[in-house]
């Protein structure tokens, strides 16, 4: 550490000091540390900057009406008599998809999480929290996969539906995506709770079941909701396996058994086709940056809700 | 400092992992093997129904010159013209002509001029499942099946009953705008007007025939090398009590299918050097063959090159 | 005088907590019937995958290359695409996202320029992955004048996997002791020199972790690299280790997943599905291995 000269302790001399090259590697290396900290920053901003500039020209054109943009339902973008750009089917098929996805997940993954925070002993534990990163890494692709080959077939016969590529198989699929992320950040929540709760709770007689849904419930809702939030936006933001699985119409799904497409299967199916620079492709940027703000507003709500927490 | 076993293993391993990246980047960046013949690539893009043959005879054509590579990529017809137009690529296959847009356009970011050269013929078939007792379609129904604002939406106005389904509302199985087969059918079929909302858009020619092939009321309209034992193809009239013709390779030469359409490629300007060599291949004996292989049909012996 | 119940009867159980026993053990097996529900379709989806795979599965599958359009013969060429896509990826990903997360928990203090960067960090970590592939296209591809290729391509999914480097390194250098580093600062010791031969040695085998998880999600993600530089098809020398160029574009196991499943007509059933089950097979591996060094650094830990 210190370049010592070996100066006794009882002499009264200048105090050591490092050679100059440590002291300026140092401080040349910390700032190299800093900036790689800073840059998140800018990663974030440069994603924003680099999407909405290619959307932006369309967002000020006149051929951008918001109101037909947002809410209409149609998308013609490469008509040759009447274009228009309504992304209201889109919005809805993302919407549908997402709160099926949430309607199977936060029930399955909610339980698992109890399980595993509670109920489960060591072993048991560690299999299925295995299990559950096991499950978070098959990759989307392979997910689109299932839902186009098998989940598809299995829908069919279940259902007698004339198509098994749908919002059902979709939602399903989706399902399966995000419970890992519930489970395990809704144990994160769960653990986070303070023991002294659980051991007031048992010293005044309750069963673990009375003290997940009487104690640990209430205490543990901030991070119980933020762990939702993340599986929604892990669900908004899914592209290959929605683009594969839900059988791409646009149109407003009236059964679980309609086809659908979402904001994200949209931009994956026409990006490469629109010629850059053309309105075409700068409307899908501008879904792109319609897409960042959900994912964003999402997380933002989802850390709040942590944030909180903590402060308990 | 190395006297503790867990911490020296992880070190030793990063230190190890990084090295083999340091390695492999290296060896990567230079190519690996020391001197090399000059390599030439050719990037194709475009059409989806076209990219199996550009596939096969870019895997054949490898073998006739070792020091070529040809690079494929499908998307779509709008996806081959779209990276022409920015000058990205070399080749567009296209299973539509370019608009004059599109021409504009080309010349306008590049200075050159799209040339097209026609590589094969190709026959839109329309498929239904192969337990739909329907064996013919006019024009006009298909446009009202398929159009906004058309008027047929269930298999009993086509005056066809589907054995064993219990809702006969016809599924309709398309392309996504991308495709080159889908602008064909807009402007042949429907007159240039848009397709009906709602239905199933698929990626790719193959995807339309599997879905038609496990769906017993859908119908679909892909190219006709894609067939399946599921399917069959419906014989098509230009007008109601015309002839109904079917998709078959003399039908398409004759043009007397009404759904038949060229395949063609587009350079931009008159193509030099490798890519004529290429472009010439794909025209002659050799390239038809595989072409033929592949289910489409070939273009006359008048026209092919040698 | 209250008569005394016998001595069994004092310890009986009461009708409330016989009720209270029983809802307890409902409640613990209708909790355990949702875990085991996860359970259950993964093993039962990679089951049916390695069946309908298994006439296709073998080693010359993996390195040989495609035939006949891709309807016979192996995947080596996407396999190799995979490779150097998740090499290079890492190595811009890896040291940046250590660097920062350093920053993050040994430099910096709460204040509101921190708070706003952990707020990047979380946002980066939930852009959708098309959003990214907008990015690379904007950016990298045309911006920065990359073209299509192998390094725009692996500069998109550096800055995908960015975000979760950081946050597991995080908690690798969290879970050092503050006990270690007051030590060090005890005997003079400035901050980097604590870091360096402290708390890195002690949080190396978290960081590895992270860094080795990241693989599975470079080599899974198709979305961002469908438009920066993956292809259909390439036609590469055979039998070479070292195929592609940086400049080059790529073939990739989960670009070709997609491609052979929906556009290659004709093709054998198995082929997909061997498709599949070999990315499935690469991601569940590198994973396993991960926790496994994650499960045998830490029993070896002294604190």
């Amino acid at each position: 550490m210190t370049d010592a000269t070996p100066s006794s302790l009882h002499t009264v001399g200048p105090r050591p000091r490092r050679r100059t090259w440590a002291v300026v590697g140092e401080k040349a290396l910390e700032a190299v540390i800093r900036a790689s900290g800073v840059s998140a920053i800018f990663f974030v901003l440069a994603i924003f900057f680099f999407v909405f500039r290619e959307a932006a020209p369309f967002l000020f054109s006149d051929e951008f009406k918001p109101f037909e943009f947002l809410f209409s339902t149609q998308w013609y973008p490469t008509s040759d008599i009447n274009v228009r750009y309504g992304t209201w089917a889109l919005t809805v098929g993302s919407i549908s998809v997402t709160a099926l996805a949430m309607v199977l997940a936060v029930p399955f993954g909610l339980g698992a999480a109890i399980y595993i925070s509670e109920f489960s002993g060591r072993r048991q534990r560690e299999t299925l929290k295995i299990t559950i990163e096991l499950l978070a890494a098959i990759p989307s692709v392979v997910w689109g996969f299932v839902g186009l080959t098998v989940m598809s077939k299995i829908i069919v016969a279940l259902t007698g539906a004339p198509v098994g590529v749908n919002l059902l198989n979709g939602g399903v699929i989706l399902a399966l995506m995000s419970v890992p992320i519930i489970v395990s950040i809704g144990e994160d929540a769960l653990k986070a709770v303070p023991d002294s709760y659980r051991e007031a709770a048992q010293a005044l007689g309750a069963t673990r079941w009375q003290i997940v849904y009487r104690v640990l419930l209430p205490a543990a809702k901030n991070g119980l909701l933020a762990a939702v939030l993340l599986g929604v936006g892990r669900a908004v933001g899914e592209t290959m396996a929605v683009l594969m699985a839900t059988g791409h119409a646009v149109n407003l799904p009236h059964s679980v058994l309609d086809s659908v497409r979402t904001l994200t299967a949209n931009i994956a199916a026409e990006l490469g086709e629109a010629p850059a620079g053309s309105p075409h492709y700068r409307a899908l940027f501008l879904t792109g940056v319609l897409l960042f703000c959900i994912t964003f507003a999402v997380n933002v709500t989802a850390d709040l809700a942590i944030r909180g927490r903590r402060r308990l | 400092m190395n006297r503790h076993m867990p911490r020296t293993l992880p070190t030793v391993l990063l230190a190890g992992l990084t090295a083999g990246l340091g390695t492999s980047l290296l060896l990567s960046a230079c190519g690996g093997k020391g001197p090399e013949p000059a390599k030439t690539t050719i990037q194709v893009k475009g059409s989806d129904t076209m990219v199996n043959v550009a596939q096969a005879w870019a895997e054949e054509y490898k073998k006739v010159e070792p020091t070529v590579d040809v690079e494929v990529s499908g998307g779509g017809s709008g996806v081959g013209i779209a990276a022409l137009e920015r000058g990205t690529i070399d080749i567009a296959d296209a299973s539509r002509n370019m608009k004059p847009e599109e021409i504009e356009q080309a010349r306008r970011n590049t200075g050159k001029e799209p040339m097209e050269f026609i590589v094969g013929f190709d026959a839109l078939a329309v498929y239904v499942n192969k337990d739909n007792p329907l064996n013919e379609i006019t024009l006009d129904q298909l446009a009202q099946v398929f159009a906004e604002g058309g008027t047929i939406t269930k298999w009993a106005q086509l005056g066809t009953q589907i054995p064993g389904v219990s809702d006969d509302t016809i599924v309709r199985v398309s392309r996504q705008s991308s495709s080159g087969t889908y602008e064909f059918f807009r402007e042949h079929v429907l007159a240039k007007k848009d397709f009906k909302l709602g239905s199933r858009d698929m990626n790719g020619s193959k995807e339309v025939v599997e879905l038609v092939g496990t769906t017993k009321t859908a119908i679909g309209y892909s190219g006709m090398g894609y067939a399946t034992p599921a399917v069959k193809m419906l014989r098509v009239a230009r007008m109601a009590g015309g002839p109904a013709v079917a998709p078959t390779v003399e039908n398409t030469l004759s043009k007397s299918y009404p759904l038949a359409r060229s395949l063609q490629v587009y350079t931009l300007g008159e193509p030099q050097g490798a890519v004529k060599k290429y472009i010439d291949w794909t025209m002659s004996d050799a390239g038809q063959n595989i072409l033929q292989d592949n289910g489409y049909v070939p273009i006359p012996i008048s026209s092919r090159s040698r | 005088m209250a008569t005394v119940a016998p001595p069994a009867a004092r310890f009986a159980k009461t009708a409330l907590a016989v009720r209270k026993k029983r809802a307890e053990t409902i409640a613990k097996w209708v909790f355990f019937a949702m875990a085991a529900a996860m359970i259950v379709p993964l093993l039962a989806i990679i089951a049916y995958l390695l069946y309908r795979a298994a006439p296709s599965l073998d080693w010359g599958f993996l390195v040989d290359m495609p035939r006949k359009g891709m309807r016979e013969g192996g995947i080596w060429p996407a396999f190799a695409g995979t490779l150097y896509l998740v090499v290079i990826s890492l190595a811009v990903a890896a040291p940046i996202g250590v660097l920062a997360a350093i920053y993050l928990n040994e430099y910096a203090r709460d204040n509101w320029f921190n708070r706003l960067i952990n707020l990047a960090v979380i946002n980066l970590a939930g852009v959708p992955s098309i959003v990214h592939a907008l990015f690379g296209l904007g950016a990298f591809v045309y911006a920065a004048k990359l073209g299509y290729s192998i390094l725009a391509a692996s500069l998109t999914l550096a800055i995908m996997t960015l975000p979760v480097i950081i946050a597991s390194t995080r908690e690798a250098l969290a879970s050092v002791p503050m006990a270690f580093r007051e030590a060090c600062w005890n005997v003079g010791a400035t901050r980097w020199q604590t870091i360096r031969s402290v708390v890195l040695p002690n949080s190396i085998s978290g960081i590895l972790t992270g860094v080795i998880l990241q693989v599975s999600r470079a080599a899974g993600e198709t979305a961002p690299i469908m438009f920066t530089g993956a292809v259909f098809f390439k036609a590469i020398r055979p039998g070479t280790l070292f195929p592609y160029h940086l400049n080059d574009q790529c073939m990739a196991l989960s670009m070709h997943l997609y491609t052979v499943s929906t556009q290659v007509p004709n093709v054998k059933d198995s082929i997909p599905y061997a498709t599949a089950v070999v990315l499935l097979a690469t991601v569940l591996l590198v994973n396993v291995s991960a926790i496994g060094l994650r499960v045998w650094l830490r029993a070896r830990k002294r604190w």
